[in-house]
């Protein structure tokens, strides 16, 4: 089963890409995800691992992920290794105007249990609206949060310029 | 040869004789002769049933069987009885643990299906996780599945033999005097003052986690243990069974003994893992049994108490 959100962020990519390739601010913004930890060493990039869990239902599902494409300020996709089969994908594309940053975030989860039949398809589809929801809450979380982030360094910046112009 | 071989399957079980002729001798055979037919025929069965425990074999537990079932549990556990489990990161990450629960909802016990289905979906199916259950219900022939899931009868060396294997294991001490009390005692936990698991947990070194579920005694209208009924019939001795339960359920109506099951209603379940409890250094080297299960039961109680307290309508939630 495959879901998918897309929403369209006032910053450039590189100020997304910031957020969504650092695990630290997952538990931040992503709705429905109860765990987000780097496993191993090495905390992004590829080759980089996390144990992420979603609550869906009755059960936080999830398990062990590991980053599989790392395109910086445009893709990053991960697959599972452990726990129910998943793929995960952002795309970030920039879509900025003249003194207008802006970029284009979809995210998309593919999710599913091999062998696991009937049920596993009936599951899925039962699943599928908690997923959408989530990935849809998410975007509008990471929106609000990477626009807040870049008011905030606008108006650190003012700040630093008056103290400038004055001293 | 037949009462050897039972003897030898139920010793590898870790299971008490309990009652059951192990070794048949001349002397047996008469005294066999001058029971009644009805207890003849009660043990016969009891001794059908004890051979058909299987032996507890921990590698039965199949990983990628559990993996592809899990949606079929997800899908039980959230439409169905509308799950909620909490606390979870209560038990450690790795290592053995013993998860100590209160147990309800007569012989299909709802609260172990959404707990299996939390634990495995959380911890993945790699972690090994062993329940231990009552042999009756491992003897019958339709749940043999549930081995899969890592489920071997309930016995001391049963859940050594797991825990040494580095496994989470689920015991229900109250077991099948527990899972059938009265629905209106649904809000109290009763171990039927079994403190085995207490004993078990200080030999093997091993953290308790307590599990509170509630909404399981909320699955049938539970009327009585039927523990008299047990007894005249001799089923205290021949099967470890001290209760013989009467409730009612569908699609039975009246159902005497829940040897069938029956179909639960939709009541919510609601699990509650608490913190791990570090016997050796909560209550020194050498803790008194009693003073540990007491703390254990009071965790309990109070938690069982407060989840009750949440809820505004029976089966609702």
């Amino acid at each position: 089963m495959r879901v998918g959100a897309t929403i369209d962020i006032s910053a450039p990519p590189d100020a997304v890409w910031d957020f969504v390739s650092d695990p630290g601010h997952y538990l931040h913004f992503m709705s429905g995800v109860t765990r987000f930890e780097v496993a191993g060493d090495q905390p992004r990039g590829l080759g980089a691992r996390y144990r992420m869990l979603m609550r869906v239902g009755s059960a936080e599902i999830g398990g062990l992920v590991e980053v599989v494409e790392c395109d910086e300020h445009r893709d990053l996709a991960w697959t599972s290794v452990q726990g129910i089969d998943q793929r995960a994908r952002w795309r970030l594309r920039d879509r900025s105007l003249e003194h207008a940053p802006r970029t284009h975030v979809e995210l998309r989860m593919s999710y599913g249990v091999a062998g696991s039949g009937l049920f596993g398809w009936l599951a899925e589809q039962v699943a599928a609206p908690t997923v959408r929801g989530h990935l849809r809450r998410s975007l509008q979380q990471l929106k609000r949060q990477v626009e807040h982030e870049q008011l905030r360094r606008a108006a650190a910046a003012r700040r630093a310029a008056r103290t400038a112009a004055t001293s | 040869m037949a009462g050897s071989e039972t003897a030898a399957h139920a010793s590898r079980n870790g299971h008490h004789k309990d009652g059951l002729d192990a070794f048949a001798t001349p002397r047996d055979d008469q005294r066999e002769a001058g029971r009644p037919l009805l207890e003849r025929a009660i043990r016969a069965v009891a001794g059908v049933v004890q051979s058909r425990v299987p032996e507890a074999d921990l590698d039965e537990r199949d990983p990628d069987y559990i993996r592809e079932s899990l949606p079929r549990l997800w899908l039980l556990a959230s439409l169905y009885f509308r799950g909620e489990v909490r606390g979870l990161g209560n038990i450690p990450e790795d290592g053995p643990v013993l998860l100590v629960g209160n147990h309800s909802g007569g012989n299909l016990t709802p609260d172990t299906h959404v707990f299996t289905l939390a634990f495995s979906a959380y911890f993945g199916v790699e972690r090994r996780f062993h329940q231990l259950a009552h042999n009756l219900v491992l003897s019958m022939p339709l749940l043999g599945f549930l081995r899969k899931y890592g489920t071997v009868a309930a016995s001391h060396d049963n859940a050594r033999k797991a825990l040494e294997a580095g496994a989470a294991v689920l015991v229900y001490p109250g077991g099948d005097w527990e899972v059938h009390r009265p629905s209106w005692q649904g809000g109290r936990v009763d171990f039927g003052g079994r403190k085995g698991y207490v004993r078990l947990a200080l030999d093997q070194g091993v953290p308790i986690v307590p599990v509170v579920a509630i909404g399981g005694q909320e699955t049938a209208l539970f009327l009585s243990r039927g523990e008299w009924l047990s007894k005249a019939l001799l089923l205290d001795k021949l099967f470890r069974l001290k209760v013989l339960p009467i409730s009612l359920a569908p699609p039975w109506g009246l159902n005497v003994g829940d040897m069938l099951g029956h179909v639960p209603l939709p009541a919510k379940i609601t699990v509650e893992v608490l913190p791990p409890i570090d016997l050796r250094r909560e209550f020194g080297a050498d803790p008194d049994v009693d003073e540990v299960h007491d703390h254990v039961m009071r965790l309990m109680q109070e938690t069982l108490d407060a989840l009750a307290a949440e809820r505004r309508l029976p089966l609702v939630g």
